[in-house]
């Protein structure tokens, strides 16, 4: 057998092997191949969300465990306003980050209507253009 | 909601090549098989419910008659929202299965492969041919969506098929084929005691072993046995050599060879088996691969082989819903496999005309995955259909006659 020698296994990459598709052509079950994305990444999310949470319970159950928090405590907690107000602060910023997409259409909406990048292209590219300012 | 809880990753059998898992590793495999559980036991209810409510009156209504095969439901159903919402989350669920488990076996394999190699090197039982080729029906797609099925080499001497193959049996199956996944070889062994009391076989041949997690259960109902068992793919015979060494089974063989050339004499196996082998062939390799069970099977042994049942006879919305894999979860074969006419297979294949028998076979339920009551709790012990992934098989074969039989021709 000539064929050439495979790699070592420290030597793999990794992420590659992991994420590497089945041969054989998938099928489309929603009528919009996009939604069908979103629908695939957002089923990857609510996974590693519950490994989260999971591991944000193994971690509240130790500190239990070993004293450091009573059983109760995290469920009784009632935040002081210093703590109220940064976590609304952070709140807020968190949405407006995951939803940045649909404020900037809103944006979009307000703003006056724009060319097209091509258009824009075609308008600096002219070599009568306007002399700046 | 079932109040039975999910079998957790945390309770899966362990030998020494089974790859670990960290608790974010556990935690991801966890959530997959509850993810599994609720698409049977939630989401998939709804699919027959839109056929039944809606799918269906409106087929009657345009056609004047009811669908007449499973490609009709097919055709009719694809078009259907909760159909289509199903499809893509259990098609999802296999991609991310497979993620999951090449991600925890891949870190790891350099370590896997030293435990491999410590169990196999030497061994007189594990007997790779590296001419053997593998075979156009296991090259066509990935089986399964296993990327690189059960044949591709990543490293020299590689495992890494045969480790992520069983790290995912338990999630894909909940848990349902118990802590090894080995609840098809099980339902053979029972039978056996049950059914054939007398038989005790000197030599056992599997063929398409995989993993040997179908086999190793009759190595261990039959000690004093010889057990064969081949497979094309290297990467899971020198996973399954390794995992049988570790579980102390040592009367097993694995060997690197086709179904089609069975390394071995006329009439040497009292009992040959295969474990949902058949849906992944094709249909010129069936009467080949039965030809030789045939030929190898000593007068008076018993062949038993595992499957999905046949579609004749089945309602077409249920064989469509056992359909499901065929076109979506790369099992190209599976739908013809399903028309075939297993009987005449075994006449033109040299058993004699009324040899053939069929019977269905369910797994030992794992009490210490699931305390009683049984998974789903339904009377009948078998759960929430779900249409190929439910732990019960039909069960076909046939006993070699002591006289020679003359085939049949076609």
């Amino acid at each position: 057998m000539n064929s050439p020698r495979l790699p070592e296994p420290a030597d793999l990459d990794l992420l590659a092997l992991a994420n590497r598709r089945a041969k054989g052509k998938r099928p489309q079950f929603l009528d919009d191949p996009a939604v069908e994305r979103v629908l695939s990444v957002t089923l990857a999310l609510a996974g590693e969300l519950s490994v989260a949470r999971e591991r944000i319970d193994t971690l509240e159950r130790l500190l239990v465990q070993r004293g450091v928090l009573g059983a109760a405590d995290i469920d009784t907690f009632t935040p002081d306003a210093a703590a109220l107000a940064a976590r609304d602060a952070w709140g807020r910023e968190y949405i407006a980050r995951i939803l940045r997409i649909v404020g900037q259409d809103v944006q979009a909406m307000n703003d006056a209507a724009e060319p097209t990048v091509e258009q824009w292209m075609d308008e600096l590219g002219r070599n009568d253009e306007p002399a700046p300012g | 909601m079932s109040t039975a809880a999910t079998p957790s990753w945390r309770q899966v059998g362990q030998h020494a090549v089974f790859p670990q898992a960290t608790h974010d590793e556990i935690a991801r495999f966890d959530f997959l098989t509850r993810l599994n559980m609720h698409l049977s036991q939630q989401v998939l209810p709804g699919v027959r419910q839109a056929w039944k409510t809606r799918v269906e009156p409106a087929f009657v209504a345009a056609q004047g008659r009811p669908a007449a095969d499973r490609h009709e439901v097919r055709r009719a159903m694809q078009r259907d929202l909760h159909y289509q919402l199903w499809s893509t989350l259990r098609r999802n669920s296999m991609e991310m299965r497979q993620q999951a488990g090449r991600s925890v076996v891949f870190r790891q394999l350099g370590t896997l492969r030293d435990k491999a190699d410590a169990l196999n090197a030497g061994a007189a039982t594990l007997k790779l041919d590296p001419t053997i080729e593998q075979p156009r029906y296991q090259r066509a797609v990935d089986i399964h969506c296993m990327p690189g099925s059960y044949h591709a080499e990543v490293v020299e001497r590689d495992i890494a098929a045969g480790a992520n193959y069983d790290a995912g049996l338990f999630v894909t199956t909940a848990g349902m084929l118990g802590r090894y996944a080995d609840g098809g070889g099980q339902a053979i062994a029972e039978w056996l005691a049950k059914h054939r009391p007398e038989f005790k076989p000197k030599r056992i041949l599997d063929i398409g072993c995989t993993i040997g997690h179908n086999i190793v259960p009759l190595a261990q109902a039959f000690p004093e046995a010889q057990v064969l068992a081949i497979d094309t793919a290297a990467t899971v015979l020198r996973y399954a050599h390794a995992r049988a060494q570790s579980l102390g089974v040592r009367n097993i063989e694995f060997r690197q060879a086709a179904g089609e050339a069975v390394p071995a004499d006329d009439n040497s196996f009292d009992l040959v088996t295969t474990a949902m082998f058949w849906h992944e062939t094709s249909t010129t390799a069936m009467p080949k691969i039965m030809r030789e069970v045939h030929r190898v099977l000593a007068p008076g042994g018993i062949t038993l082989h595992l499957e999905q049942p046949q579609y004749a006879g089945m309602e077409p919305f249920e064989a469509f819903m056992r359909d499901w894999d065929a076109y979506n979860n790369n099992e190209p074969f599976w739908t013809r496999m399903h028309e075939a006419d297993l009987d005449r297979l075994l006449t033109q294949s040299g058993f004699a005309p009324g040899a053939y028998f069929e019977t269905v076979m369910q797994a030992k339920v794992d009490r210490t995955l699931f305390p009683a009551p049984d998974p789903g709790s339904s009377s009948d012990g078998g759960g929430q259909e779900d249409y190929g992934r439910t732990p019960t098989w039909t069960a076909f074969g046939a006993t070699k006659a002591t006289a020679p039989s003359v085939a049949t021709s076609p």
